[in-house]
């Protein structure tokens, strides 16, 4: 109904600048922050209609800034018309319209035998638009934390802000955008660095104002302040003969706690290094947030960079001195830990898990481990894990988790595994089993290392599985975005580790051992917590404790277990209520969710390998056959496949299967004894298939997934030819039942390789 | 922002830096507190923060408030950690606009030059859920260390501060040890006379850390806890809302030996943590409730 027509062509522009300066803002919130502020800028100035252009925006610990270069210094005016009725039109039309515009008759214009409601839209000035953005934004500036503060908080609805706002600064081409917001009015006026500058700074325009601030002390722009630390952190390293370990999140970290960032290298007792380099690192790192450095051989050096935030009187040397007693205090604190940790063996650690639940209904991180060992050396006894010795990968797996409770690990959660790696190796364990504690979390991501190590391994992969199989039993699935305990993560690692490592196995197999695991695990601790569950366990004479891997059997004894439980009528402890609930579902839980566990797996497998190219539809075709879960395998199968579909013998035969497919749905037949004389292409697809056949089990037995798909290649020929010059729908029943025989036939032989229905296009 | 700094050379002694920050928060318009006469963690438990910092009527003091932390205690062997320290506290409510500038003069009044040490205001947000408090501010570091954390509550007792106070916890021992220079707080010098931290507090350290981790009677402490519950309930029945408050510090500190005895589980940790919280929640609320009708008449706009 309406259009817009452009009002007066050529405006002028001008620069704008807003600095919006509050006490400090958290370092980790700046990037988001400059992030919210361009992304509300460009919102309220689309809204107003004032065209943007590049914006550049910085950050301080107490300041955000943003320039916006080459603002029209004025809207567009904007002229609106509506069409309305015909001049001839009744009047009813002409006064519905009037009461649609909100005009007068005589306001219309006429055209042409038409009226038309014209609304000429006035250019608003960029200076009044900017003095209603900006309150605007600093009211929808969506800080992750934020506060009131000082008098006015004394209403409910006063301002927030991430740390009391301090001042305004807002000038468009030098002149100031007046506004206002709680209490704050603002001006040209800003502040220098908070120590090395006193009053207050004048701002002429966008183009002095960097230049005012830097001479004040303050180095506006966030990136320049990350270059002076990423550098000088360098140069501070290099002049002391060392070399700096680069850590893009500190650079980061500390250009966002700085307004003059000055690194400083500081020294610390050599004596502290006999604590492993990664504790030394991460106290300084994240305590303190320093640099270390490594010696010219790659040691770690008795070395830190900290970042002042002012240029010393003395050139830093108080501040280093600080700082190395606070570091000091920090190592020997950490020294503390590791020689007291040290004084425990993991067995003895090991022991304190069962204190720390996992889940209220998995049990405690003891119950976990002893699945996690169990798994671990079948993994091993059975040769899914080849030359994996199962008693080392039990040991490891038992004391897996030790290092949870230690003293290193209460302060720094991060080094779990790690040093549960350095404690067995100080305690004399061997390098198989102290690796495989160091990196049975290991891959935590798509680019972690993913072991190879047998032992590693082992316990990786029954980690994860346990994992999986716990969550899974007691229906804690992944829904959306929600993935609470990392699920997915635990699917890819065993992903990863399968392929990675050539290990062999039926998932499915697998995962149902470690679901009947979780149930006995249930089961063990409810008998052993609980008198009144013992007691009654032994009454009913049907169940122990299970001390070897529950199989199949186990399931059925828990079937007649819990349809005996009927009204049980002892109270029971609140954990074996939960454990009764949950071993009634067991039956149900073990047959059916190795096959959900492998389609979650089928979809991981899907995401990871979109990466390297290999078509999901593909994965599902081989996955659909449902007898082929070793993903090593399955792999293959797939690359194989997708080498042969990009052929044209691939693309023919996915046509005559489609074909043929098609006709089996549509049709009924009985199969009946092909009395009659066929016809050539109809023998010929016969005779192929007869080879066919043979070749492509032959071939699929043999993992040699090229000569498989080589063997249906060999049916495209006789496939195209019986298509063309053979009638299916014969009058003839026996004609009929024999020719559609014959299809079945063929698809059943492509579907000993993939099942090419799902394949797409 | 200098103009009460310390200049002279002779670093302050643990007395006279308390001295200095009693004539310079004074001066500028804080009412000096005594300590509270209860033992109790942190000095945010006295009354004078905790309760003041609820209603709209302005409230600025300092002081200095022993605290207690039961589980800290090392025996007088550890050079950094007490079960019985200092920590001096200011609130100022509303929070005044120049907050920070106030907090760093008191610095320089102590012989603290930020131009030769490195004064940092690093994120650190505040919580007590046995208070139903929060805030947001820093922990103020000088060359590294901790020295100060520094928050703008914005609820108390569940409530939201109308208006927000600002409050200041120096811990002085610490600061006491980097003005001194020393690396063991026992070192410290207390005075100007030859008396040191520790010729006042080592032997009390070893007497309490031994007490608190050996010798307090569990039953007696469990009973206590029960009866400072029973009476936290009956004072605010008869509405008197600072006794009871009196009786969930009382409560709070008899959970912590309790802790320190080694006597509480994790799974109980958890509910003796919810009745704490329960007493000093409600003892707030009573506190609000006495005073909302008074509040409201003089402030008009305001509410709870």
């Amino acid at each position: 109904m309406g259009s817009e027509v452009p009002g007066v062509d050529g405006m002028s522009t001008a620069d704008f600048l807003l600095e919006l300066r509050s006490e400090e803002i958290p370092a980790r919130m700046q990037a988001g922050a400059r992030a919210d502020l361009e992304k509300l800028f460009r919102r309220e100035m689309e809204a107003a209609g004032l065209a943007v252009g590049a914006l550049t925006i910085w950050s301080t610990p107490r300041r955000l800034t943003l320039i916006a270069r080459g603002l029209p210094l004025a809207t567009e005016a904007v002229r609106e018309e509506t069409k309305g009725p015909r001049t001839s039109a009744p009047e009813q039309a002409l006064e519905g319209f009037l009461r649609k515009t909100g005009l007068a008759k005589d306001q219309l214009t006429e055209r042409d035998g038409v009226w038309f409601a014209v609304v000429e839209k006035p250019g608003r000035a960029a200076a009044d638009v900017l003095a209603e953005a900006i309150p605007a934004i600093i009211r929808a500036f969506p800080w992750p934390k934020s506060q009131r503060w000082g008098a006015a908080s004394l209403q409910p609805d006063s301002l927030r802000w991430v740390r009391p706002l301090s001042g305004i600064v807002a000038l468009l081409g030098g002149e100031v955008v007046p506004c206002e917001i709680g209490g704050i009015h603002s001006g040209r006026t800003t502040m220098g660095h908070r120590f090395h500058h006193s009053g207050e700074i004048v701002i002429d325009d966008v183009d002095d104002y960097a230049a005012k601030l830097r001479e004040a002390h303050v180095i506006v722009d966030h990136a320049t302040r990350e270059a002076i630390v990423r550098e000088g952190a360098r140069k501070a390293a290099a002049d002391a003969g060392l070399v700096l370990v680069e850590d893009e999140g500190l650079v980061i970290e500390n250009a966002g706690l700085t307004e003059w960032p000055v690194p400083l290298l500081g020294r610390f007792d050599e004596a502290f290094l006999e604590v492993p380099p990664e504790v030394i690192q991460l106290t300084a790192r994240v305590n303190q947030k320093y640099f270390i450095c490594r010696d010219s051989a790659g040691q770690l050096a008795n070395a830190f960079v900290c970042t002042a935030n002012i240029a010393a009187h003395d050139g830093g040397a108080m501040i280093v001195a600080g700082n190395r007693k606070v570091l000091a205090a920090r190592l020997s604190d950490a020294r503390f830990f590791w020689e007291q940790d040290k004084k425990t063996s993991l067995a003895a650690q090991a022991e304190k898990l069962a204190r720390i639940t996992f889940h209220e209904k998995l049990g405690t991180v003891a119950d976990k481990v002893a699945r996690v060992a169990k798994l671990a050396e079948w993994l091993a006894a059975e040769g899914v894990v080849p030359g994996c010795d199962p008693a080392q990968a039990r040991l490891a797996a038992e004391l897996c988790k030790a290092d949870l409770v230690t003293e290193m690990v209460g302060e720094f959660p991060e080094l779990q595994g790690l040093m549960g790696g350095y404690y067995a190796r100080a305690e004399g364990l061997p390098d198989a089993v102290a690796d495989a504690i160091r990196d049975h979390y290991k891959p935590v991501g798509q680019g972690d290392d993913v072991p190879t190590a047998p032992v590693t391994v082992a316990v990786a992969l029954a980690d994860k599985l346990d994992t999986l199989a716990g969550f899974f039993a007691i229906d804690e699935k992944p829904t959306g975005s929600k993935d609470p305990f990392a699920l997915r993560r635990a699917a890819l690692g065993v992903i990863q580790i399968l392929l990675a490592g050539k290990v062999r196995c039926n998932l499915t197999a697998v995962l149902r051992n470690a679901i009947a695991s979780v149930f006995a695990s249930v089961l063990d601790r409810a008998v052993a917590g609980d008198v009144n569950f013992a007691i009654y366990i032994e009454k009913i004479g049907k169940l122990q404790p299970h001390p070897a891997l529950p199989t199949d059997e186990f399931t059925a004894r828990i079937a007649d277990f819990t349809a005996e439980l009927g009204d049980f009528e002892i109270k029971l402890e609140p954990y074996s209520e939960l454990a009764l609930d949950f071993l009634r579902t067991a039956p149900a839980v073990v047959a059916n969710t190795p096959a959900a566990l492998v389609a979650f797996f089928a979809d991981r497998l899907k995401v990871q390998q979109r990466e390297a190219g290999v078509r999901h539809d593909l994965i599902d075709a081989v996955f659909a056959l449902g007898n082929e879960d070793d993903l090593v395998r399955l792999l293959a199968r797939v690359h194989a496949l997708q080498a042969f579909v990009g052929t044209e013998d691939g693309v023919n035969l996915i046509a005559g299967y489609k074909r043929a497919a098609n006709i089996l749905k549509k049709e009924e037949y009985a199969p009946l004894a092909a009395d009659y004389e066929p016809e050539p292409a109809e023998a010929a697809l016969g005779a192929s298939l007869d080879a066919a056949e043979p070749r492509a089990e032959a071939a699929v037995a043999a993992e040699d997934f090229t000569a498989a798909m080589a063997a249906l290649a060999s049916l495209r020929a006789p496939i195209d030819a019986f298509f063309e010059s053979v009638t299916v729908n014969d009058a003839d029943p026996a004609k009929r039942a024999g020719r559609l025989g014959l299809l079945d036939r063929f698809r059943a032989a492509v579907h000993k390789v993939a099942d090419f229905s799902r394949i797409e296009g | 922002m200098a103009d009460t700094a310390n200049t002279s050379a002779e670093p302050l002694s643990v007395q006279d830096m308390i001295l200095a920050l009693h004539a310079y928060w004074g001066a500028k318009g804080c009412l000096i507190l005594q300590p509270y006469d209860m033992r109790m963690g942190a000095g945010t438990f006295h009354p004078a923060t905790t309760l003041r910092a609820l209603g709209p009527q302005p409230w600025n003091a300092a002081y200095v408030q022993p605290s207690r932390r039961p589980t800290d205690g090392r025996y007088g062997e550890n050079p950094n950690r007490l079960q019985h320290y200092y920590q001096y506290q200011v609130i100022m409510k509303p929070s005044p606009p120049d907050l920070q500038a106030l907090y760093l003069g008191s610095l320089a009044a102590i012989g603290i030059d930020p131009l030769l040490h490195d004064i940092r205001f690093v994120e650190d947000d505040w919580e007590s859920p046995t208070l139903g408090a929060w805030g947001l501010g820093w922990e103020v570091w000088c060359d590294g260390m901790e020295v100060t954390q520094f928050t703008y509550f914005q609820q108390m007792g569940g409530f939201d501060c109308k208006p927000v106070a600002g409050e200041l916890t120096y811990g002085l021992e610490r600061l006491a040890m980097y003005i001194q220079g020393v690396d063991n707080v026992y070192d410290l010098k207390f005075n100007d006379h030859g008396v040191s931290y520790g010729d006042v507090f080592l032997e009390n350290e070893r007497q309490m850390s031994t007490w608190n981790f050996e010798v307090a009677d569990t039953e007696t402490l469990f009973e206590g806890f029960r009866r400072a519950e029973a009476e936290c309930r009956k004072a605010l029945e008869a509405g008197v809302p600072i006794a009871a408050y009196e009786q969930a510090i009382e409560a709070s500190h008899l959970f912590n030996l309790l802790q320190a005895r080694g006597v509480i589980s994790v799974q109980e940790r958890a509910s003796y943590m919810g009745r704490v919280r329960d007493l000093a929640r409600g003892s707030c609320e009573g506190y609000m409730e006495k005073y909302r009708p008074e509040w409201e008449a003089k402030f008009p706009g305001w509410t709870a």
